[in-house]
């Protein structure tokens, strides 16, 4: 199931990888679920989280590079969020001889940490686990059987509908056709309907192909490795860790 | 749209996050009773399209290219439950596999995208479809508005949400304002799109459009000529009518702004904001003594209103239209 | 069904008809008696309704009209696990077919739903893998591979199941000469009675002894293929043709 081009995953021989991908899972939400509670104030706390990540990376073989790269899907809210300070009212602070509102920098600076810390742990996630562990995972933690079958099939279907939509596209730019305004839109919005008419007929065939093997409506069981102790122990540690954190944060800052 | 870990706070997230599982629960087992063996294989292939979908660049302006949601066009092929079901999964998979919205934001980036946008593109279009002629081009019309409004509505609920739990210190009509506006535009975008596409499914197989199951033969033989640029012009109409209401949010007072901030946060005492001579000037002596609430509530008017004046103007069209012809470019711009 | 032969047919169906919604009559009375071990092309032209029929055999289209039984057992709602165990199904495209992440996983899916375990699944998809040459692409994500792989784990998937009755749509559609070669072999090396809906005529002729032409949902002719293909005016009239150079002998 690889090879969807924007596929996060990079193969690597580290203990992160081989973790279970339901303990991977539950490690990252619960890691950033205590990293977005914590209050904006308690700067040293979001030094300790930013250390984890990094930590983290470079376990998993990652390095620097790779986390800036996951950390720059949180880019466009980080640099809306840096304008804040710019136009908040309240008391200021003269930085570079520019007055910044102190309200404002604190607010940025609460969502640039938050993003940036959440935008790694999950880009972490989505680098060390593969498309079908993640599914895995998924299940084992209680998402029911049809949804992840759902996910699975998505995956394996979207290639071939990007493919089919890539067809589309060269037949049309074969005939002259290069839109560059809305109203222009037409050919592409057919082809758009066209589209989902070929994949809704191959949904139909697909499930033919299930009947013809025996399916009944609930996916068979076709388990696999589950997650070890050390597993569990290894995000269970992660998670008590930012919790601690967490807490002291919140504490200190009554 | 796609928010980051921390842009809301934590109760915020959780709230949403209540609302999306039980929202979506919902969707999946109705599409699931529905389809009962087909749905694994239907939606899977259904969230593959929505997911091609929304990578896919349609035109805009001189080579800018736009990008779809898909929640309204999502429900109205496949109905409401499977709908709601499939855009929420794309929106879930998206964090979890490729990183993009924050683990934390789930609840409230799979309601502003998956379930406002589907689940209430459905809502507008099922209203929409009363006023249309009951024909094709009834159905492309009503999706077109729906799809449209939905890209606002999914705005709104952002702004809103903001309202509750913003982490930072940009006040309510700001923020209303500026993420209304813009998705004003887009909605525009999705609007003909979503609309072209339906048509087209329409005309090879309209029993795959589940929004146009009650049409028999000769109405969907009925595709009396609403062109694009009627489209267009209808478009433009509803979005300034909006933007005339939403600018009244958009008038930011300093003073109202500092007090925001220094109070670090929204609930205020009740003191008068002076926004320039719109109807809701004195929201906050109006006898709504906690000031989120009542500019909730002035929030929600406006859109309330808009939609009355878009439904009267629609309610124009169709009487012009019911002699068979549209006269539709006469009316839209009226 | 008729009592004077004493083998057990290995698919028998009377009086198949069936209409579409728009009230096309797509099959109008399909009687055939296939016996075991045999191979039998179904020829004819698009439209004809030969699609139609193979989706009866495994109870996917419900039946309106006639009766058909495979190995003996009925087709009837309570039979129809069993009936989609004994038909195995090779669909058109492959892409549909192989609906699974990994090669491994697809193969298994039918022992899987016949309730095998684990171990009984990996046995069976083993087997299955190593009858059809491809026991190497195991691991192998179905996307990356070519026509003819995708069409030899596709009859895989079906063999894990152990059929009785092989049913393959338009098998060498998409496949360049190699694979359809490679696909000839592997089908004649297979001891399972046959039924493959095909336009490629010199297959028939090569795989299939006895071939029946389809025509506007019914059966046109029935006999050797030898005999089938010889008659240029009998396959001109149902729109097939020899192609240029290819004589029967």
């Amino acid at each position: 199931m690889s090879a969807v081009h924007d596929e996060l995953y990079l193969p690597r021989r580290s203990p992160v990888h081989a973790l279970a991908p339901e303990a991977k899972i539950v490690a990252s939400f619960g890691f950033v679920a205590m990293v977005a509670i914590t209050p904006r104030r308690a700067v040293w706390a979001f030094a300790v989280y930013a250390t984890v990540v990094v930590v983290g990376y470079l376990v998993a073989k990652l390095g620097p590079v790779v986390m800036l790269r996951r950390m720059s899907v949180a880019l466009p809210f980080m640099t809306a969020a840096a304008f804040v300070p710019f136009v908040a009212g309240g008391p200021t602070v003269e930085v570079a001889g520019v007055a910044l509102a102190t309200e404002g920098l604190w607010g940025s600076w609460n969502i640039v940490a938050k993003a940036g810390i959440g935008a790694a742990t999950s880009g972490l996630l989505a680098s060390t686990t593969p498309i079908p562990d993640i599914i895995r995972g998924l299940g084992r933690l209680g998402v029911p059987a049809t949804i992840t079958a759902i996910i699975t099939f998505m995956f394996r279907y979207l290639e071939v509908i990007v493919g089919e939509m890539g067809r589309m596209r060269v037949a049309m730019t074969s005939r002259g056709h290069d839109p560059r305004w809305l109203w222009q839109a037409k050919p592409i919005a057919s082809a758009a309907g066209a589209l989902f008419i070929r994949s809704y007929e191959r949904g139909e065939r697909v499930h033919a192909a299930m009947l013809a093997r025996g399916f009944t409506g609930r996916m068979p069981e076709m388990g696999r490795r589950r997650a070890s102790a050390s597993d569990w122990a290894a995000a269970i540690g992660v998670v008590v860790t930012a919790a601690a954190v967490a807490a002291t944060s919140i504490l200190g800052a009554r | 749209m796609h928010a980051p870990d921390g842009f809301l706070t934590a109760g915020t997230a959780l709230a949403t996050g209540a609302l999306s599982v039980a929202s979506v629960g919902a969707a999946g087992r109705a599409a699931a009773a529905e389809l009962k063996d087909r749905q694994i294989p239907l939606a899977g292939v259904a969230a593959a399209f929505i997911f091609a979908g929304q990578m896919f660049n349609f035109p805009v302006a001189a080579g800018t290219t736009g990008h779809l949601i898909g929640g309204a066009l999502a429900a109205i092929l496949l109905g409401p439950s499977l709908g709601t079901l499939v855009v929420a999964i794309v929106v879930v998979v998206q964090a979890l596999v490729f990183a993009d919205g924050g683990l934390t934001a789930l609840g409230y980036n799979v309601l502003n995208m998956a379930v406002v946008p589907a689940f209430g593109g459905y809502a507008l279009y099922t209203l929409f479809r009363r006023l249309f002629p009951r024909s094709a081009a009834g159905v492309v019309g009503a999706t077109a508005l729906a799809a449209g409004l939905s890209v606002v509505l999914s705005a709104a609920a952002f702004s809103i949400q903001w309202l509750f739990g913003a982490a930072a210190p940009v006040p309510f009509d700001t923020v209303f304002g500026a993420m209304v506006g813009v998705h004003l535009l887009i909605g525009i975008g999705e609007a003909i799109i979503t609309a072209l596409a339906v048509s087209a499914v329409l005309s090879a197989r309209p029993d795959l459009v589940y929004g146009a199951r009650d049409l028999d033969r000769t109405q969907l033989q009925d595709r009396t000529r609403v062109s694009t640029r009627v489209f267009v012009i209808g478009g433009v109409a509803v979005a300034l009518l909006m933007a005339a209401v939403v600018s009244q949010f958009a008038v930011d007072n300093p003073d109202g702004l500092e007090r925001v901030a220094e109070d670090e946060g929204f609930i205020d005492t009740a003191e008068e904001h002076a926004l320039g001579g719109s109807v809701f000037a004195d929201y906050a002596t109006s006898g709504v003594g906690n000031e989120s609430l009542s500019l909730a509530i002035a929030g929600i008017s406006g859109t309330v209103l808009t939609l009355a004046v878009g439904l009267g103007m629609l309610g124009a069209l169709r009487a012009t239209g019911s002699s068979g012809r549209s006269n539709a470019p006469d009316a839209a711009v009226g | 069904m008729t009592t004077d032969h004493p083998t057990i047919p290995a698919l028998d169906v009377a009086g198949l008809a069936y209409t579409y919604p728009n009230g096309h009559e797509v099959l109008q009375g399909i009687d055939l008696r296939v016996e075991p071990g045999e191979r039998l092309a179904v020829l004819g032209p698009n439209g004809a309704g030969k699609t139609t029929f193979i989706l009866h055999l495994n109870g996917i289209i419900e039946r309106q009209t006639g009766a058909i039984s495979v190995a003996g057992l009925a087709l009837a709602d309570d039979t129809l696990a069993e009936i989609r165990r004994r038909v195995g199904m090779v669909f058109q495209d492959a892409d549909d077919q192989l609906f699974m992440p990994t090669v491994r996983e697809d193969v298994a899916f039918g022992p899987a739903n016949l309730g095998l375990d684990r171990d009984e699944q990996t046995v069976r998809v083993a087997m299955a893998l190593q009858a059809v040459g491809a026991t190497h692409l195991l691991d192998r994500a179905p996307h990356h591979l070519s026509g003819g792989e995708k069409r030899r784990v596709a009859v895989a998937g079906v063999l894990a199941m152990e059929p009785e009755l092989l049913v393959l749509d338009e098998p060498t559609s998409g496949l360049d000469p190699a694979g359809r070669r490679e696909l000839l072999d592997l089908l004649a090396s297979l001891d399972l009675t046959q039924l493959v809906v095909t336009h490629d005529l010199p297959f028939a002729y090569e795989l299939c002894p006895r071939s029946i032409i389809v025509s506007d949902g019914r059966i046109v002719a029935d006999g050797p293929t030898r005999e089938l293909l010889a008659q240029p005016e009998l396959l001109a009239a149902h729109r097939l043709e020899l192609p240029l150079g290819f004589h029967v002998d």
